[in-house]
């Protein structure tokens, strides 16, 4: 029975031990030079990655409040993932920082909390875990401490993220209201389209819609976006992000499956909106993190596509391409964090001429950026395949003829970096730069993901498996 | 003796909820700001009570869903606090028109 409780908890237990050995690091007497610090914290990452691929069980804890199985510990492995990747890529900037373990200890603790809300099979157990996941975030955008811009950012953070957990929180009462539990199969075998439901239902999407950043809710997001450190930024726009799709296809595919035919409508209405918006303000943007922020706006466009399929395809295609988008976001992020940390450049027009004395970062770029526009050999044309297929499914063609406009235009905004980097004449381009072992390192595991995923067959089938 | 019906003090949280939402959006005080989100929180404590009370009063579901939200309105408030002070730091001014380093 105990051990039960260890093997199915053993994500979460393992990143509590983290979390509290980094704090025994910060209070004990000895004084750690930040370059081992952050090597010990990597290695740390590492092998809470590969405990997450050994030994597993299925199973529900705590009066059904907790469940976990093998898809929701596959999307736990791609989440640790993804952290370790950060890590490794922002190891310049946090090397000159005074607060290492604090910036950890805030980072784990959301991504604990992204663990219990992927895990909740409650309502309760939900709110509480996707809290524990932003709040810390607020903290977290605030890093830079005498920044002007981060403390703005963090402000719009904490404000934003409050008023959308107030309406989640809303909907929620009203759901309970209306059906008188908080365990999900519950409130799903409870549910019959009164109009107390449906506004309830609106409610809670509305709320999700604001962590996901899809269009009526995504102004906090490029601000945000660009006042936060670049670690901090690449952690919200895939970690962070990820986290919430993947609650959200369970949530309304196992609990608002018999409201299907209404959200069907209003995904349609918040995937137009968020494509077309988000391109279209992708293409005026000057500043390199306010351009991937709404970038990112327009791929979540593509994955509320995916997630109309209302089928297993649906559902598969989503994680799948949000697998294809960590790799290639965390390809472009980590570039720029380099070039943000070692050149203090962000501007895209920094960028001119970037070829001239970086010829590997650039091309680590530019196939990033490949795979976000979805160009064949890539992953991302896979992913976006795979998503409006899933879309297409349901016989809707006018929201797949706006996607593939969508793309088209998508293609220009990222060309246009493309060209500034190996067209564009510039009189004093970017430095050579020295990424040094751990960015390399990283940008090498995102390459290897983008390839690897879009060439072999095996991943969306494996994914595929799980789903069914 | 009478009881207060359920539909006026479901009115009294709506209107509350929506107090709170008139304030976040016109107040350009952070601290108000944050007073007003505490407002939306409290309308949904309301809620969660009243529900419970009285139409499903065999369970204390609801009750409890309240002391959580209590609890991380407290932690919520601080973390925005501690933001707020650092803010006024750097801009010298806690109004939100004076927060405006980033645009379109």
């Amino acid at each position: 029975m105990l051990a039960d409780f260890f093997i199915l908890m053993k994500a979460e237990l393992v990143i509590t031990l983290l979390i509290f050995t980094l704090l025994f690091l910060k209070i004990g007497n000895k004084e750690w030079r930040n370059e081992s610090l952050l090597n010990i914290i990597n290695l740390l990452l590492f092998i809470n990655l590969l405990s997450g691929f050994f030994i597993a069980k299925e199973g529900t804890l705590f009066g059904d409040m907790f469940r976990t199985n093998e898809l929701l510990r596959f999307e736990k492995n791609m989440l640790n993932l993804g952290i370790l990747i950060i890590s490794l890529q922002s190891y310049h900037w946090l090397k000159q920082h005074k607060h290492v373990p604090e910036f950890y200890m805030l980072l784990l603790s959301t991504l604990l909390g992204m663990f219990f809300m992927i895990s909740a099979n409650n309502i309760l157990m939900f709110y509480l875990a996707l809290e524990l996941s932003t709040i810390p975030l607020a903290a977290l955008c605030n890093f830079d401490l005498h920044k002007k811009i981060a403390s703005e950012a963090a402000f719009k953070m904490s404000i934003s993220s409050a008023f959308s957990s107030g309406l989640l929180l809303f909907g929620i009462s009203l759901l309970y209201g209306t059906t008188g539990s908080l365990n999900f199969a519950e409130i799903s075998s409870q549910l019959n389209g009164s109009p107390l439901q449906l506004f309830s239902f609106i409610l809670l999407l509305s709320g999700f819609t604001f962590k996901i950043s899809a269009v009526p809710f995504h102004l906090w997001t490029a601000d945000v976006y660009e006042g936060s450190p670049v670690a901090v930024t690449s952690y919200l726009s895939v970690i962070s992000k990820a986290a919430i799709l993947f609650v959200l296809v369970s949530v309304l595919y196992n609990v608002f499956q018999p409201l299907g035919s209404n959200w069907y409508n209003m995904l349609f209405v918040l995937s137009v909106l968020t494509m077309i918006i988000g391109n279209l303000f992708a293409l005026r943007q000057q500043n390199m993190k306010r351009f991937l922020a709404f970038s990112s706006i327009a791929q979540v466009g593509f994955i509320l596509i995916g997630i109309t399929g209302q089928s297993a395809e649906g559902s598969a295609s989503v994680i799948y391409f949000v697998l294809v988008y960590l790799f290639s976001n965390l390809g472009a992020f980590g570039v720029v964090a380099l070039v943000s940390s070692l050149a203090g450049k962000e501007n895209i027009d920094d960028y001119k001429g970037f070829y001239t004395h970086n010829k590997l970062l650039s091309w680590v770029l530019a196939i990033s950026l490949f795979s976000l526009a979805g160009i064949p050999p890539t992953a991302g044309f896979f992913g976006k395949f795979f998503l409006l297929l899933a879309g297409a499914a349901k016989g809707n063609y006018i929201l797949i003829t706006i996607a593939a406009l969508n793309m088209v235009i998508s293609l220009y905004y990222y060309l246009r970096i493309i060209k500034a980097m190996f067209m564009d004449e510039n009189k004093n381009p970017v430095e050579k730069i020295n990424a040094g072992l751990q960015p390399k390192l990283a940008l090498a595991i995102c390459m290897i993901g983008i390839i690897v995923t879009g060439l072999i067959s095996g991943a969306y089938n494996y994914i595929y498996s799980l789903v069914k | 003796m009478n009881e207060i019906p359920i539909s006026h003090i479901l009115f009294v949280s709506t209107a509350l909820f929506f107090i709170g939402m008139y304030g976040l959006f016109t107040r350009r005080n952070m601290i108000t700001m944050l007073m007003a989100i505490e407002l939306i929180l409290n309308s949904v404590n309301i809620n969660f009570v009243v529900f419970n009370k009285y139409l499903y009063p065999d369970k204390l579901d609801g009750i409890f869903f309240t002391i959580f939200i209590i609890a991380i309105a407290a932690a919520e408030a601080a973390v925005a606090i501690a933001i707020i002070i650092n803010l006024y730091r750097n801009h010298q001014s806690i109004d939100v028109e004076e927060a405006e380093e980033m645009k379109f």
